[in-house]
Parts: structure tokens; C-alpha cells; sequence
């Protein structure tokens, strides 16, 4: 056998399914003021930190859970689950990686992302987001240097109070919708990167979500500031162990560039998906929005999603600022029972403002998959421009894909593109394939990364490989 | 090289080949000529490992029944298939395509793989050879190709893989003189003591560029009739309506 197949072999059920067997602190069960209270405090938040909580809170109360999604689920108990749960050896902040519970750098090393200095993955600082802390962020020194700050979100409120105050809420407001009020106040631990005037980030800066504890909701929160002129790429990364029970992952991401700065966003979402036969998996309920404050500005989004039960989020962009450009790359892709509805929204408020929309949807097993997507032009944004395509590729007959594009053009002298199509992957194209001597898994792979190919080439390099073959594994089982 | 022995095909419960027979030695081109709804696709398409028929009666190829071996392995071991409806597959580069399945080949045939430059001085070699458009490497697997572009781009897959045995359906319809001679040209290249071909066809024309050795008449599954090159020239005066 040789090693690419030992490898896929390896990959066949899901590899980061172990669970880590550490002690946790928990907040207790349950979601009321003195829980919220209770996160607060054992992060140490000033007052005005504990407020956007418990505004966010009060606000909550009076919102209704959304039902118009076409993947239907379970009701979600929110008095049943834990709100916070930290390893113990979290409590006090270890000082540096040497202080870090060895079972913590076991885990990072056993999911490929090594901690240590001397192992480090070359050119990619990575923040490390265990249930509700971060546990390492690597090359803080190096960034430092250039006056990029790239640290957890629960470091920024202390360190950085002006800068996170400033934006924090400013793109998702903390009365936006259900699961982004929820997060606003609950949220746990996320990344925070501000790049500074001028500067170009020498390298990509990462986050790595894991989910660990059982019957835990994991709130991340992530707020990215890149001031004028400056420049990031940033990606996250995200697994969970198997487990039998649904888990909530209701993230709130926010954006913000400045006059002429670039966010480049890219998602490669690997959530534990569920078994065969649908049972478990991550809800993954995200808030992901950019804001194109500055003129000349741009946000890009670039996701894959292959993991989930179910996946439901739209990264948008709000193109304010003059000649500010909006791009959503996305390759979503469900198997077995897995169930997404994703896209985006393009909300075109400045002159001259373009957006790009390049979706493509892969459905396999028994999976459903909706794309759905707005694209809003508004009668101030003159001479603006969005192009959308959306193509699915259905596999076997099992399996559904639907788009729903809204569009609103409120402006005479703007237009708007759509293109969409479905195909499949028929008998006789793999037929074909086997007669040319690949394997059927081969056949699949290569028909479906050519129909992925204008995505993927917009990851990081290093990440495009990783992302190309986890799209063949999760198509894994899928034909013959 | 390739033994039928009573092969019975059905399709949804109806009949298409019955007690089907046909022995094909090392270099030998053999003709299977016959009018539509005859079975000849049913064929190649059983040959090459196409599912949804049931199957009895015995296939060989090189001593080894065929039946057990995934479409992918009678490819490896050397059986070719020129498509009669070469598939386009959309968002797939020809190139890409064209190297992974010989690179597939040749690693299930213990050789070595090829690099990017060893293999696209052996692709523009062989495109040249064939009069295959070069730029159109760079396309979509077929997508946009015309009738006979595509049907080249068959023969130049067969000019890589350097099959033992080559089946070409109806290859030759739809084709102009020019391309029909190309065709030929690709075939009579491959062509010597070991290697062998299987050409089906409506048409005597393409015998006229590759002499077959030996002709046969297909009607309702079953050969009715078996001769040499000039079989075909009495079929084509006569046509099979009046043929027995």
C-alpha cells in the first residue's frame, strides 16, 4: 500500500474524533445573569465588558429562535447546557509553553498543530482556542515587533481596552439576531488581530478552534482590525471529538478594514460531521461579517466547509466605503446526513463598490445542501457591481441542493450578475474515469477538485493542498 | 489474448448478445460489423467493465476471467476502450486528466511515474503525431471539443497507455476523410505481433485504412458469419438487410 492510500485509509473515519481527558472548570449548568456573571468575572473583565454582556443578555431574552433555515433540528435546551469549561491548569495563565499542561501540547501535536518553538509550522502564527480559553499563541514576538497585535480576545479586553471597545459590536451589533445576541453574551475566547497603519502582516495568522468538553457550547469570538493601508491573511481551522449528542458552535467573527487595507478570511471548517447515520455532529450557527469602513478597502471570505451536522452561516460583507470590493469564496460540501444552508450577503452601501460571489456546493448521501445568498444594492452605491455564481454538484440520488438568491438593486446605475448551475456526477463519467484506469475514489477526487478548482486556488498555498484532500475524504464512501 | 466462450448478456431482463464466441490472438485486428441494436456496444461496454448487465458464459483475458476484475484493473492490464461517446467532464484539464490516468497505469503496471516534463514532451510528441490540437490540452476534458476532436483525443489516449488490446466503437462515425485517416495512422502505429484490436463498426470505410484480419457479422447477438478483409467489402454491396 502506498502512503497516499495509507493516509486516506487513515483519514476514513474521523481522525480528530479522540477526546482529551483533562480536568475542567465549569461555569455552572444553565444560561441566566449570575452564569454570564460568573464568565465575566473568572476572565477578569473590566465593567464595560461585563455591561455588552448583560445588554446583549436582556436583548436576548425578548429575541425568538429563527425557524425559516431548511435544515431543521431538535430544540436546543439552552437551561441544558455549560456555558464555559476551561482545562484547570488554565486557571492561572501559564507564562510560556513549558508551563502548559503536557496533555494540552499532546492534544495540539496529535491535530497536527504543533505548539513548540522548535516544531512550529513555518510562517503561520496560530492561536490555539481550547472549549472556552486559549491555551498558546505563537510568534507574538515577531508580530510585536511590527506592532501587529495578534492575541486571545479575552487578553485584548485587558491590554488593549481602547482598540477592542472601539470595535467590538461595531460590525455584529450585540442586538443583531438570535445566535450572534447569544454569543455577545456568552462568548468564551476567540482571536483578536489589529494590523497597524501601513503595515503588511508577514505572515498568516491562524486560530485553531477545538471542542473538547462534553454538553459545552463553544462561543468563540473573533474581531480582526486592519488599519489603513495594511494587510492580513487569516485563517481558522476547527475539529471536535465523535460523541452521540449534537454540540452548539455559535461564533461571532467580525471584520473591519480601514481606507485601502486588504482582510483576507479563509475557513477550513472540519467539525465533526456526525455518523452514517446522522447521529451527532457540531450545529455550527456562525455570525461572520466584514466591514469595508474605509474607501478603496477590501474584505475576502474564503471558506470550506466539509464538516457539521449541520452548518448554517453566511460571511457578508458591508461594502461602505467608497470603491470597496466584497469576495465570498465557498466550497460547502455535505455527505451521509450532514445538512448546510450557507452563502453570504453583499450589502453595497458606497460608490463603486463590486462584489464577487463564487459558491459551489457538492451533496453526497443522503445530505442536503441550500445556498442562499443577498445581494443589496443601495440607491447611494453608484456605479456598483456584484457577479454571482452558484454550482452544484449532485452525487447519487439521495441527496438535495437548492439555491436561493435574493437580490435587491435599488440603484439604476448598478447591475447585478447571477449564473447558477446544477450537475452530477453521472455512471458514465466515472465509467470513463475506471476505463482510463483510476479508481472510482480517484475519478470522484479529480471531478470534483476540478469543479472546486477557482476556490481552492484562493487558499494559502500551504492550506490548498490540506483542503484539497480533505475534500476527497469527505466525499469518502460516497460512489460505487 | 482475449477468449468469449458463450457470453449471454441481458438489459432489463431483455436478451442482447446470445452465445456470443470470439477468440482474439496476440496482433491480430479483428472487424465486428453489424446493424444498430446488434449488440456491438453492448459489447464493448462489457468488455470494458460498465455495470447494470447480467452477465453469463466465460471472458478471458490472458488466462484470467475478467469478470473479476474491476473496470480500473482490465485498464491496467491493457485493455482500452475507445469511447463511441467520449464523456466530457467539466472543470477537468485535459492535461491533468491525461497524466493522472497514465501515471495510474503505469504505477499498477510497476513503471515508472512520470513527472510534468516527462510527460508533456511525451503528450506534444504523441499530439503531433495525431494532428491533435495542442491548445486544446489545455481545455476542459472534451468539454467544447468537436465530434472529431474528441475522437482524436480517444486515439491519442490509446497512443499513451499503450494498450494490448484496443476496442474502438464506431470511432470512425462522424468523421471526415482527414481525421478518418488519422484515426488509421494512430492505430497502424500501435499495431504489430503483440498487440491486438477489436474495431466495431457500421462502415466498411474505416477497413480501408486498417486492414482487419479477420471480419465478422453481428445480428441479434450472435455472429453469423466470420471471413477475411473481403467479408466486409460483400457486406457493404450487399448490406445486411439482404446478407445471409
Amino acid at each position: 500500500m502506498d502512503n497516499r492510500q495509507k493516509e486516506i485509509d487513515s483519514l476514513k473515519d474521523y481522525k480528530y474524533g479522540f477526546t482529551t481527558d483533562i480536568e475542567n472548570t465549569r461555569a455552572p449548568k444553565g444560561l441566566n445573569e449570575d452564569v454570564i456573571r460568573f464568565i465575566s468575572n473568572i476572565k477578569k473583565e473590566p465593567q464595560w465588558m461585563l455591561d455588552f454582556r448583560l445588554k446583549a443578555f436582556e436583548r436576548f431574552k425578548q429575541l425568538k429562535e429563527p425557524d425559516w433555515q431548511k435544515p431543521k433540528y431538535p430544540k436546543i435546551d439552552y437551561q441544558d447546557l455549560y456555558y464555559y469549561s476551561a482545562p484547570k491548569s488554565m486557571k492561572d495563565k501559564p507564562k510560556n509553553l513549558d508551563d502548559l499542561d503536557p496533555k494540552l501540547l499532546e492534544t495540539y501535536k496529535k491535530l497536527g498543530i504543533p505548539l513548540q518553538e522548535q516544531k512550529r509550522l513555518n510562517g503561520i502564527a496560530v492561536d490555539a482556542v481550547f472549549d472556552s480559553v486559549s491555551v498558546a499563541t505563537t510568534f507574538r514576538e515577531e508580530l510585536t515587533k511590527q506592532g501587529i497585535i495578534f492575541c486571545p480576545i479575552s487578553e485584548a479586553i485587558q491590554n488593549h481596552p481602547e482598540l477592542v471597545k472601539r470595535y467590538l459590536g461595531s460590525v455584529i451589533p450585540v442586538t443583531d439576531h438570535f445566535f450572534a445576541t447569544l454569543n455577545s453574551a456568552v462568548f468564551t475566547d476567540g482571536s483578536f488581530a489589529y494590523i497597524p497603519e501601513g503595515v503588511r502582516c508577514p505572515m498568516e495568522l491562524s486560530t485553531y478552534f477545538r471542542i473538547n468538553a462534553s454538553n459545552t457550547g463553544q462561543f468563540e469570538r473573533t474581531l480582526i482590525v486592519a488599519d489603513k493601508g495594511s494587510y492580513v491573511s487569516y485563517l481558522e481551522g476547527c475539529t471536535a471529538p465523535m460523541r452521540d449528542e449534537n454540540q452548539l458552535h455559535a461564533a461571532n467573527v467580525e471584520l473591519v478594514a480601514l481606507d485601502d487595507a486588504e482582510i483576507k478570511y479563509s475557513t477550513v471548517q472540519n467539525w465533526y460531521p456526525g455518523d452514517k447515520d446522522g447521529k451527532g455532529g457540531i450545529y455550527n450557527f456562525v455570525t461572520k461579517r466584514g466591514l469595508c469602513k474605509g474607501k478603496n478597502s477590501k474584505i475576502s471570505w474564503t471558506q470550506v466547509e466539509t464538516g457539521s451536522a449541520i452548518t448554517w452561516k453566511y460571511p457578508s460583507c458591508i461594502l461602505k466605503g467608497d470603491n470597496s470590493v466584497g469576495e465570498f469564496y465557498s466550497i460547502a460540501i455535505t455527505n451521509n446526513h450532514q445538512k448546510a444552508d450557507t452563502g453570504t450577503k453583499m450589502i453595497h452601501l458606497g460608490k463603486n463598490t463590486k462584489s464577487k460571489i463564487i459558491s459551489k456546493g457538492i451533496s453526497a448521501g443522503c445530505s442536503d445542501m441550500t445556498y442562499r445568498g443577498l445581494v443589496d444594492i443601495s440607491s447611494k452605491a453608484t456605479n456598483s457591481n456584484n457577479y454571482t455564481q452558484c454550482d452544484s454538484l449532485l452525487m447519487g440520488n439521495k441527496c438535495g441542493a437548492h439555491t436561493v438568491p435574493y437580490i435587491k438593486n435599488k440603484n439604476s446605475e448598478s447591475n447585478i450578475a447571477h449564473e447558477a448551475t446544477t450537475s452530477k456526477i453521472s455512471e458514465e463519467q466515472l465509467h470513463y474515469c475506471q476505463q482510463r484506469g483510476l479508481s472510482a475514489e480517484e475519478a470522484v477526487g479529480l471531478i470534483v477538485n476540478g469543479f472546486c478548482k477557482e476556490v481552492l486556488q484562493q487558499l494559502p498555498m500551504e492550506f490548498a493542498v490540506e483542503a484539497q484532500k480533505l475534500v476527497g475524504i469527505s466525499l469518502e464512501g460516497s460512489v460505487g | 489474448m482475449l477468449r468469449i466462450n458463450k457470453l449471454n448478456a441481458k438489459i432489463d431482463s431483455k436478451e442482447i448478445l446470445r452465445n456470443f464466441s470470439l477468440n482474439i490472438n496476440p496482433g491480430e485486428v479483428h472487424a465486428i460489423m453489424g446493424p444498430n441494436g446488434s449488440g456491438k456496444s453492448t459489447l464493448s461496454n462489457i468488455l470494458s467493465g460498465k455495470k447494470g448487465y447480467e452477465v453469463s458464459g466465460e471472458v478471458l483475458f490472458e488466462e484470467k476471467d475478467l469478470f473479476e476484475l474491476e473496470t480500473e484493473e482490465r485498464a491496467h492490464k491493457g485493455i482500452f476502450l475507445a469511447f463511441q461517446y467520449p464523456l466530457e467532464i467539466p472543470g477537468v484539464n485535459t492535461n491533468i486528466f491525461l497524466k493522472t490516468s497514465l501515471n495510474a497505469v503505469r504505477k499498477a503496471r510497476g513503471e515508472k511515474e512520470l513527472d510534468a516534463i516527462e510527460f508533456l514532451k511525451l503528450v506534444k510528441e504523441k499530439s503531433k503525431e495525431l494532428k491533435f490540437d495542442e491548445e486544446k490540452l489545455n481545455r476542459q476534458l472534451n468539454v467544447g471539443f468537436s465530434g472529431g476532436e474528441k475522437k482524436k483525443n480517444e486515439i491519442l489516449q490509446m497512443s499513451l497507455l499503450a494498450p494490448k488490446l484496443s476496442i474502438l466503437d464506431e470511432t470512425d462515425s462522424g468523421l471526415d476523410i482527414d481525421a478518418l485517416r488519422i484515426v488509421a495512422d494512430g492505430v497502424n502505429t500501435l499495431r504489430d505481433n503483440k498487440n491486438s484490436f477489436l474495431i466495431i463498426t457500421h462502415y466498411q470505410r474505416l477497413l480501408d485504412y486498417i486492414k482487419p484480419d479477420f471480419v465478422h457479422v453481428l445480428m441479434d447477438g450472435k455472429i453469423i458469419k466470420s471471413g477475411g478483409a473481403e467479408l466486409a467489402l460483400e457486406l457493404e454491396k450487399k448490406g445486411y438487410e439482404n446478407f445471409n
